[in-house]
């Protein structure tokens, strides 16, 4: 009786110069936009051969979760998140994979010149593994863009929520856009760390660029004022519109004891009598 | 989900509640967790381990370590073979600011996890399950 | 045991002039948080302080636990006349525990163990008569 077991992983390792250098051809030929250089595809080229035939000698179930495959699929994660982080494309990562087909199923042929079902079941057994270790780099590709986009949009948000020291021991913080959950974490974390830095006892939180306060934006507000009031600071909210106003009661939503002023200088104003400070107008009006 | 690696604490004591979060910190620190949500996690791991002794009689917590994907996440199961409890909304609803009382904790811990899940009924043990992903 | 170290099984308590100072420095496990407690309200008694201060800058965390703590050693000390303030708790900290949902509602925060003393000083009037003695 014939021999079924698969032959892939000798076959690679029999040939793996020229399988090699047929391959980084071919990834050279296919070029890309991304800024890889040829270095760098060589070398994860010769990492990947290698890995490859031991977990297929290891493992030649077909499958490529068993802990045989770790290494490969943990060399794979890691050239797929940087090549996410450079920005070449979900195709050109896959490319890299699936165009290892065409050398391999060269030797193939090779080896099974005499065994036309021999080759067609080397081949998709080959096809199978080769698919699905492509699909897994896109997969982890697009998880890796994923949180580079999270991270960016987050940085973002830090931008954009600003902490500003008006005075001795008074911050404020303009709020601009919508205040969602993970807007809330970033504004506490700024404002927190600011109250440390300056040791500032007050934050005026003005509103005025919030479109709306619901139940779900006044309970992040007060999260806001409860973790600044466990600093030692003292919250007053600024910017409440007439119709901001309106909706707060309406919602019943309740403020508790926090101050709150219409605008940002009426908050100042409140702010600098509580640090003991005044302002003097020293010149008179035209 | 099978984990990457776990480790199986006692909790039959005040200092293996210490314990527990402890270990708990050493892992997600391992994990690369930001300050923030260490924090969390560990804090989260207090309140349950707390729960586990008191109002479970004792029991066990299981630390592991998962990975889906790219993904890294820590996940926290806690045990007990104590008298369970019967009303499970209303322990994640009730008041953790006031006095002593069954389920304190729970609802907070689930706010500071990613994942929260819990079985329990009366007479059967408590098995609270909580996961924070990077 | 972790570190080789045997967990602590208690919290100093200093006096200085009429402030009791505790600064919490070791992970402390349920028993000596209420031990604390314990200890405070005596030594409060003992030394007619006027003033506590408890400065938790060491704590990585504060759960529900050492959170009603806190309260309840600030509600006691009120009833025995004395002013409690919680100083030094690290943003991680109050921002976990804005999300747990405890608020310490009653427990006054100071940024550090100077601010304390003054929010002490001021809270306790011109009449207070305070001798902060080596301060």
């Amino acid at each position: 009786m014939a021999d079924h077991r698969s032959k892939l992983a000798t076959i690679v390792r029999q040939h793996e110069p020229q399988i090699l250098s047929e391959w980084i051809d071919l990834l050279a030929k296919a070029g890309g936009r991304g800024a890889v250089e040829r270095a760098e595809v060589e070398a994860h080229a010769r990492s990947f051969v290698r890995l490859l035939a031991d977990a297929m000698q290891a493992d030649d179930s077909g499958g490529i979760d068993g802990p045989e495959w770790t290494k490969v699929r943990d060399m794979l994660t890691t050239l797929s998140s940087s090549r996410a982080r450079q920005g070449s494309s979900p195709t050109e990562t896959a490319t890299f994979i699936l165009s290892f087909k065409q050398p391999l199923f060269t030797h193939l042929q090779d080896e099974y010149r005499a065994d036309a079902e021999g080759l067609a079941r080397e081949l998709w057994t080959a096809t199978l593994l080769l698919d699905k270790l492509g699909l897994l780099t896109t997969e982890i590709f697009l998880k890796s863009r994923d949180a580079v986009i999270m991270r960016q949009q987050r940085e973002m948000l830090e931008l954009s929520t600003p902490v500003v020291a008006l005075w001795e021991g008074i911050l404020a913080v303009p709020l601009i856009g919508t205040l969602d959950s993970e807007r809330t974490q970033v504004v506490m974390e700024s404002l927190l760390q600011r109250i440390v830095d300056t040791g500032a006892s007050i934050a005026i939180i003005d509103i005025t660029g919030v479109p709306t306060v619901d139940t779900l934006v006044a309970q992040h507000l007060l999260k806001t004022v409860g973790a600044a009031r466990l600093m030692g600071a003292e919250c007053i909210i600024s910017g409440i519109r007439p119709q901001i106003a309106q909706t707060i009661v309406h919602l019943g939503v309740d403020l508790g004891n926090v101050a709150t002023k219409a605008t940002l200088a009426d908050a100042l104003v409140l702010a600098l009598g509580r640090v003991g400070a005044a302002v003097t107008r020293t010149v008179p009006r035209a | 989900m099978p984990a990457v690696r776990e480790e199986m604490l006692d909790v039959r004591s005040d200092e293996d509640v210490v314990r527990v979060r402890q270990i708990t910190r050493r892992w997600a620190v391992g994990l690369g967790f930001s300050l923030v949500d260490q924090t969390k996690i560990v804090t989260a791991a207090s309140e349950l381990a707390r729960n586990t002794l008191i109002h479970g009689g004792g029991g066990s917590t299981r630390i592991e370590e998962l990975r889906d994907g790219s993904r890294h996440g820590l996940r926290l199961t806690f045990e007990d073979k104590g008298p369970g409890i019967a009303d499970v909304p209303q322990a994640l609803r009730d008041g953790y600011t006031t006095g002593s009382g069954l389920g304190l904790g729970l609802g907070g811990a689930r706010r500071l996890s990613s994942e929260f899940d819990i079985v329990s009924a009366a007479g059967q043990g408590t098995r609270v399950r909580i996961t924070r992903w990077k | 045991m972790l570190d080789g170290k045997p967990p602590a099984e208690r919290i100093p308590i200093l006096k200085l002039g009429e402030f009791l100072l505790v600064t919490i420095q070791v992970e402390m496990h349920d028993r000596l948080v209420m031990t604390l407690q314990d200890e405070l309200t005596h030594q409060i008694v003992r030394h007619r302080a006027r003033g506590v201060l408890i400065d938790i800058s060491a704590l990585e965390i504060v759960d529900s636990f050492i959170g009603r703590a806190l309260g309840n050693i600030a509600n006691m000390s009120r009833i025995l006349d004395a002013e409690t303030v919680v100083v030094g708790m690290r943003p991680a900290v109050a921002i976990t525990l804005v999300e747990l949902g405890l608020n310490l509602d009653g427990v006054r925060t100071a940024l550090n163990a100077e601010k304390g003393m003054a929010l002490i000083r001021r809270s306790l009037g011109p009449a207070g008569g305070l001798d902060a003695g080596g301060s």
